[in-house]
């Protein structure tokens, strides 16, 4: 009788069935190895020939890479203009970071707090679509607004506020010629590019803040200003450095803006690109490569002390 | 003191973040019909569709298409499979190295672009390997795995594992209980994160120009057109195609996981 339950094998994938039941572990290394082989060499290897690379040098004379491990090309990183490029690229991203976080927080907020129904998806698509639509064709939007003969400078002169425009052109240090020159119109960019990527975890970590919070501390007698600084914020944290994850490490990397909307002053992305292209000095760049890996690890390291792994 | 209705001055910063959000793209549609071919002038003197015609027939845009179009076709053939493979081995069960192989599929794409095209350009100098199609597909598959996996991996979430035990006692094998259970609950999650894959290929530009040798994707012979502008508006036309390329998959990706909507593209 009990040899009746059992099923006949209807043949080789029931017998596949059966192994995998008896054997769990198999199935999972089947499934795992061919993404964890592919990720792992392609990948992994590329980072690993990545840091061989910037342990080469390049012979001086020949221009040849020299095949042998020394950290001369690292020492070359602490010349004075390529700190500088570094330096510039830091602040820039912690500017964008700033910006960002200013203009995401009341989109986020009344995201999070006050849209309901269709409003939601509104605000939803209105997040997703401009996060994944194509960067370059962003990019090429803001080369048109801000060029000298463009909308903006139109708009300044109809409305009387050419001054307002001219005198933030004059501003020493990041002014230009025109904004699509100026460092001003190389941080809007970034800004721009790079707002949806905060908006959305911060409105993760917004969504989570209990309303009943919000109504105790007004119970309590405090006023809004008062709730934001003392209950919101804090509670909100976690997710403002979960984004400044993606804003900060989005600038440390890109070279795209820099070199269309800017002044010609290079950025780390920027020195990787012409220092492995035009200069052909293959080791240099990898070296310049892996200064974002480096400031990356340690910001999240710092972010994740603060709590953003679990906003993301 | 606390009402549910927002300040005003929210709701204005929130309308004018959106706006801020959306209206420059419109410039871009306005430009391709400006008659003014040498500068951004606004607002253009004239309106034309002359453009599109010119856009058309020359010679130098097409290959780059279908360049584009071939890679993000078979960058997002593979990213399927091996996305769909790993989210179903850490859907199924916990096991050791779990969380590192999550930030191993994940780091492609938090790591800044320049990084993954540099370490490419590394590997391929290291190992000799010669530029072709294939060296930007390795590339772009490598970043699209994760935009996969993540939606592959919620809709597992969801999912019940009720249904795959009840398919076994009816009987099915693992292969049947593939065919008939789980690939019509994972369809449009897979449909979903395909489109996204595809979108993210068609358009990136930052990893290919490490990989790509003298070929040209749309987006590379759109950065040459933007450091060295020829027809101006001309390159807005191509801008609208690769706009629309991109942007038709999301809303098709949106419809598609609109139930978990907090899932779609979460952590790009």
């Amino acid at each position: 009788m009990t040899t009746a339950a059992i099923l006949p094998e209807r043949g080789p994938g029931d017998r596949l069935t059966a192994i995998f039941w008896r054997h769990p572990r198999l199935l999972l290394v089947l499934l795992l190895s061919p993404p964890l082989i592919w990720l792992g060499l392609v990948y992994l290897g590329s980072l690993a020939a990545l840091l061989l690379q910037s342990f080469y040098s390049i012979d001086e004379f020949s221009g040849v890479v020299k095949e042998e491990f020394t950290l001369k090309t690292y020492a070359e990183l602490f010349r004075a203009q390529n700190l500088d490029i570094i330096l510039r690229t830091v602040l820039m991203a912690g500017a964008v970071t700033l910006g960002c976080a200013v203009i995401a927080f009341p989109i986020a907020y009344f995201a999070a707090r006050f849209a309901r129904g269709r409003w939601k998806a509104l605000f939803y698509l209105g997040v997703m679509l401009p996060l994944w639509s194509s960067y370059l064709v962003k990019v090429y939007a803001w080369k048109l607004i801000l060029a000298k003969e463009g909308i903006l400078t139109w708009a300044a002169e109809h409305t009387g506020t050419s001054i307002i425009l001219d005198g933030v052109l004059a501003l020493p240090g990041i002014g230009g010629n025109s904004l699509s020159t100026s460092p001003i119109g190389t941080f809007l960019v970034f800004v721009y590019v790079w707002l949806p990527y905060m908006i959305l975890p911060m409105q993760a970590a917004l969504e989570r803040v209990p309303v009943s919070l919000l109504e105790a501390s007004a119970d309590l007698g405090a006023g809004r200003a008062q709730t934001f600084r003392s209950v919101i914020l804090p509670l909100a944290l976690p997710g403002v450095v979960a984004g400044s994850i993606f804003t900060f490490s989005l600038t440390l990397g890109d070279y795209i803006i820099p070199q269309i909307i800017g002044t010609s002053a290079r950025f780390i992305g920027l020195a990787v690109y012409q220092f492995q292209g035009t200069a052909g000095n293959l080791p240099l760049a990898a070296a310049f490569a892996v200064v974002p890996i480096a400031i990356m690890l340690v910001y999240l390291a710092i972010a994740k002390r603060m709590g953003a792994f679990d906003a993301l | 003191m606390h009402s549910d209705r927002a300040p005003l001055g929210l709701k204005l910063a929130a309308a004018a973040g959106l706006l801020f959000l959306h209206l420059p793209i419109l410039l871009i549609f306005l430009y391709a019909f400006t008659t003014e071919e040498k500068s951004y002038q606004f607002p253009p003197p004239g309106l034309t569709l002359k453009w599109f015609a010119v856009a058309w027939h020359r010679a130098d845009i097409w290959p780059p298409l279908w360049l584009s179009l071939q890679v993000a076709t078979i960058a997002t053939a593979l990213a399927l499979i091996l996305g769909t493979l790993v989210s179903a081995a850490m859907a199924q069960s916990r096991f050791f190295g779990r969380e590192q192989i999550s930030l191993l599929i994940l780091l492609p794409i938090a790591l800044p672009g320049v990084i993954t095209g540099m370490a490419l350009r590394s590997a391929f100098s290291v190992m000799e390997i010669p530029y072709s199609v294939w060296t930007i597909i390795l590339g772009h598959a490598t970043f699209c795995i994760v935009i996969v996996y993540n939606n592959a991996v919620a809709r597992f979430r969801r999912l019940s594992g009720g249904i795959l035990e009840a398919s076994a006692d009816l009987g099915a094998n693992s292969f049947q209980t593939f065919r008939h259970v789980l690939l019509p609950n994972l369809g449009s999650a897979l449909l979903a994160g395909g489109m996204l894959a595809f979108a993210l290929s068609f358009d990136e530009v930052i990893v290919t120009t490490f990989t790509a040798g003298q070929q040209s994707t749309l987006p590379i012979w759109m950065l040459q057109e933007l450091v060295r502008p020829r027809q101006r508006p001309v390159t807005n036309v191509v801008a609208i195609v690769v706009f629309a390329a991109t942007v038709l998959p999301i809303l098709i990706a949106y419809y598609l996981t609109r139930g978990g909507a907090d899932t779609a593209g979460a952590g790009k």
